[in-house]
């Protein structure tokens, strides 16, 4: 409309001028959207990381905040950086932090395992539901969700107490003449994470064996193949991305947790989420605190990494 | 096996022939849905046979139970004279080409092939032999270390056909083999899929909704329609000789009137009807005045703008409604006086010199047909 | 059908069913109990209900996690649905690849890692720039939005790759600007996967206790950060009570949720049937 027979170099150019100004604006809105929810992350979430690496090589002082400045101008106008790894020694070699994180990886792993030997079967029989029953089933398994994880924890420190429904149930009964001691127990700290994460365990199982083709399972009986090789031979080996990332969703929160350990395993059962959060709620070694921090990540870095990709892979395929 | 001298041709024919499989009574219930209803068949050894018939008719339910992955609700089904009632899928003499292909995408085309014959403890090299052999049968030797995902449509059913031969079933079962191909690969693999059912000699049962299809492949069709079977035979008398309205309807196309007998005697019939009368020579016992149905294919309606020479049965006159040109043929619409509208295909064999055709719309036209082309039915 | 569940199938969901739900109608009942001692029966009393509602800190707390849920899940739906919207629709820009990272990263971070790293910010940042002057309902709600944010980016991501393009392709076809194609069948379409990821922040910011119990200052107590400073002594039967009022509205909420899903179906259902009425 606007180039007609008038058209000329002036109104051309200011046409093409009014258009670059167009392709600015939307660039600049594009811009925004990014850059709003970038900036947030990048402040609150990706500096605090790098503060917290800053304290953990920093020294202790008796100050607020408890710890040294990383860098410093002296009087000349020289940067000095001090840099000290002597919480991270001193972490490495204190037997209460390696014998905590060992204990904290052995627990988080056995957990992961109870949850995949409980989950696997239970998110096949949903899988294998009929189309309602399974829309119901799925909804059971999620609605936990929606309630309070801290009281589904309280919930077994009920069932689990010396004079709790299960020791009581037991002696009425008559199996049991004096009450079994469970909560406060490592074996208490595994019953809480098995029952709070097995939803992340279930979930992401039924997702994968919701994709898998029941034609491969008939094709594998049709070759010949009883039930149980069929398993280990196509079903397993496909549901394996499954596994996988629901074992990570179990893993890695597993590893960090603090209130199961806390409520459930008393001051029995250490677990390096229940130190690091003492460690800073007595405000006392800020540094050392934040070194266990870095190494716990350390730790979790890998798998989440693996996590991420498997993410990324799953995005991609959509 | 196929070269047995004493098999005949058409064994279903043979009052002495000992069928392969067979299907007594065959009921299967889902709830209250009744998907296959008390059928009987008998299969013979070598066969190729196709049922066929629309989504939920009961075909695939019915190849399912003969795979043993659906029990039939009563009624018994043998294989070779052995009861399959309590034979579970991994033990059958069965193998199933899937119509989802169901290739395990976790290994090589190599490994896929030899899954079965792994389960039945086949020592290693003959797995290797075997595996070998077959995919030079199917073309597919260069590909055997690939993953399904790896390959084409094409590709991927010769595996699964691959598969399920290599394990030498004495039935294979073939679900929609063709389906997920494209129209000329399609084609193209029928005849593929009848030659290897020549060379190796093993009964075939394929379950297909084309009818093109079933016509190539097949020695024998069953039609089926809600569970059951409308109608078994070849594919020439399945075509030509229809037993019902739904049979002539089904596989291609025709022209259905409804009419009465006037006529009945040992060697023709007349049927009085909306086309005007229709002579057909041949007898078909049954009583003056009685309701039928004739059915005339559309390509055995001839078509002119010369008036007959002289007026009989089997004529009938009307305006081009409409064209549908198709290259090697055409389709014409042709609008009879009391506005019935009658179906004629004719081969286009002369060139149009002026890029138009002989016969146009609006032309008026007198269709005529033979004595032996009209098909009586009686349902 | 062979694919059916087998017994041994069966008996594991019905087993896992129970051991997830059980625990959960035990904590309802002893709310009931009379006595003092949780576990010990001591016959039907509504008494710990009453003790719940006469007490003030009980409802303070629930006046400032509610606050918190609903400041939290609006901006967490906004920040997450323009995260959502970058990451799918956007192409490649400087950063994704760091912007992927962090929008994926609070997914799977221990929450003690969070809570603490969000807590030594908030420190020095009140050094440096005097800001925030105290901690409590800010602070919490600052934390809360970094993790919610990337609970609705997820969401978000998700139906805009299960929605596609062609809608919005058809609108550019027709004339609209981009930003007008936005606003006009990007985000109308978005809006269940938006309400979806409101109500989740909303509720991930209610379950919250480790990250709230890092960042908050004196005096500002969350419902479950007051829920743990009293279950971390004991049994008490008020906590049974405030339990199942909670499972209650849970469960009411998700009724009603239902109800609207089952009347979508309905029309849904009975749009087709109009549809095929019109074809006939």
């Amino acid at each position: 409309m606007t180039e007609t027979s008038y058209s000329n170099d002036s109104i051309s150019s200011s046409t093409q001028l009014l258009r670059q100004v167009m392709r600015r604006l939307q660039a600049g809105w594009r811009t925004i959207v990014i850059l709003i929810p970038f900036l947030w992350l990048l402040i609150f979430f990706l500096t605090p990381f790098f503060i917290v690496a800053k304290i953990s090589v920093a020294e202790v002082v008796i100050a607020s905040p408890p710890f040294t400045k990383m860098i410093e101008w002296t009087d000349s106008g020289i940067m000095t950086v001090r840099l000290v790894f002597d919480n991270f020694l001193y972490i490495l070699n204190d037997s209460l932090y390696s014998s905590t994180y060992i204990n904290s990886l052995k627990i988080s792993i056995t957990s992961t395992i109870l949850c995949l030997l409980i989950g696997y079967p239970i998110a096949y029989g949903i899988v294998r539901s009929g189309p309602l029953a399974k829309k119901l089933l799925l909804f059971a398994i999620i609605l936990p969700f929606w309630t309070s994880f801290l009281l589904r924890v309280y919930a077994w420190m009920g069932l689990l107490a010396d004079q709790g429904t299960i020791n009581n149930l037991l002696i009425s009964l008559g199996l049991i003449d004096e009450p079994i001691r469970m909560l406060y127990t490592e074996f208490a700290v595994y019953v809480g994470i098995v029952y709070t994460y097995m939803p992340f365990m279930i979930l992401p199982l039924y997702a994968n064996m919701e994709k898998l083709d029941g034609a491969l399972n008939e094709a594998a009986a049709d070759l010949g193949s009883k039930p149980t090789n069929t398993f280990f031979k196509v079903t397993l080996p496909l549901t394996m991305p499954g596994v996988i990332a629901g074992a990570l969703l179990v893993f890695i929160p597993a590893t960090g947790e603090y209130v199961i350990p806390d409520l459930l395993g008393g001051g029995n059962v250490n677990m390096i989420g229940r130190i690091l959060y003492n460690e800073f709620a007595r405000n006392v070694d800020w540094p050392v605190a934040s070194a266990v921090a870095i190494v716990l990540l350390f730790l979790l870095v890998l798998p989440m990494a693996v996590y991420q990709h498997y993410q990324g892979k799953a995005t991609e395929e959509q | 096996m196929a070269g047995e001298p004493t098999a005949s041709e058409t064994p279903w024919l043979d009052q002495d022939a000992k069928p392969f499989i067979c299907i007594k009574g065959v009921t299967k219930k889902f709830g209250e849905f009744i998907a296959v209803n008390n059928v009987d068949l008998d299969i013979y050894q070598g066969e190729l046979f196709c049922l066929l018939g629309g989504s939920g008719c009961g075909k695939t339910t019915l190849l399912r139970m003969l795979a043993g992955f659906e029990t039939p609700t009563s009624g018994q089904i043998l294989i070779d004279g052995i009861d399959m009632s309590n034979v579970p899928p991994y033990e059958r003499p069965t193998n199933m080409m899937f119509q989802s292909y169901a290739l395990f995408p976790h290994m090589t085309v190599e490994k896929n092939v030899a899954f079965g014959l792994k389960q039945d403890k086949v020592p290693n090299d003959e797995i290797t032999d075997r595996v070998h052999d077959i995919l030079k049968l199917v073309e597919l030797q260069d590909f055997k270390k690939r993953k399904p995902q790896q390959l084409s449509g094409g590709q991927r059913q010769r595996v699964a056909l691959a598969r399920a031969l290599v394990k030498e079933p004495k039935l294979l079962l073939l679900d929609e083999p063709l389906a997920a191909l494209d129209k000329k690969l399609r084609e193209q693999t029928q005849f593929e899929l009848a030659n290897i059912q020549e060379q190796v000699g093993i009964t075939f049962v394929v379950v297909t909704h084309d009818q093109e299809e079933a016509m190539t492949l097949s020695s024998r069709i069953a039609v089926m329609d809600k569970g059951q079977f409308m109608q078994t035979g070849t594919p020439t008398e399945i075509y030509e000789f229809p037993e019902s309205r739904f049979v002539a309807d089904f596989i291609g196309s025709a022209n259905i009137v409804e009419g009465k007998i006037t006529e009945d005697n040992a060697d023709h019939v007349r049927v009085s009807t909306d086309l005007g009368e229709i002579y057909i020579d041949h007898g078909q016992s049954t009583k003056e005045g009685s309701r039928v149905w004739v059915a005339i294919r559309p390509e055995k309606v001839h078509l002119s703008k010369k008036p007959p020479s002289k007026k009989g049965p089997n004529q009938a006159e009307g305006m081009v409604d409409d064209i549908g040109y198709l290259g090697n043929t055409s389709i014409y619409k042709i609008r009879l006086k009391n506005d019935r509208i009658i179906d004629v295909t004719a081969p286009n064999q002369i060139r149009p010199k002026s890029r138009t055709h002989q016969i146009t719309w609006e032309d008026k036209v007198y269709l005529g047909w033979d004595a032996s082309s009209a098909m009586l039915l009686k349902k | 059908m062979y694919n059916k569940r087998s017994g041994f199938l069966t008996f594991m969901v019905t087993a896992g069913l129970a051991f997830l739900y059980i625990p959960m109608i035990l904590l309802v009942i002893y709310s009931f109990n009379k006595s003092k001692l949780v576990p010990v029966w001591g016959g039907w009393s509504t008494r710990w209900y009453s003790v719940l509602f006469q007490s003030e800190d009980v409802w303070e707390a629930v006046s400032l996690s509610l606050k918190i849920a609903v400041v939290n899940a609006t901006f967490a739906t906004i920040l997450g649905t323009l995260a959502g919207l970058a990451m799918v629709r956007f192409g490649r820009f400087r950063g994704r690849t760091l912007f992927g990272g962090m929008l994926v990263a609070p997914l799977v971070m221990p929450e003690v890692i969070t809570g603490l790293s969000l807590l030594v910010l908030f420190i020095s940042l009140n050094q440096i720039i005097g800001w925030p002057a105290e901690r409590g309902f800010t602070t919490i709600t600052i934390a809360h939005i970094t993790f919610s944010l990337a609970y609705v980016a997820v969401i978000i991501q998700a139906r805009l790759t299960g929605m596609g393009e062609t809608l919005e392709e058809a609108a550019l076809d027709l004339g609209a600007k981009p930003f007008r194609v936005l606003t006009d069948i990007t985000v109308p379409r978005l809006a269940p996967g938006m309400v979806a990821g409101w109500l989740l922040a909303f509720t991930l910011s209610l379950d919250d206790l480790v990250i709230a119990s890092f960042v908050t200052g004196p005096g500002a107590n969350t419902l479950p950060i007051l829920i743990f400073s009293r279950i971390r002594l004991g049994l008490r039967p008020d906590i049974n009570a405030l339990a199942t009022i909670i499972i209650l509205f849970v469960a009411i909420c998700v009724a009603i949720a239902a109800l609207i899903m089952y009347q979508q179906q309905k029309r849904i259902e009975r749009d087709e049937q109009i549809a095929n009425q019109e074809v006939l």
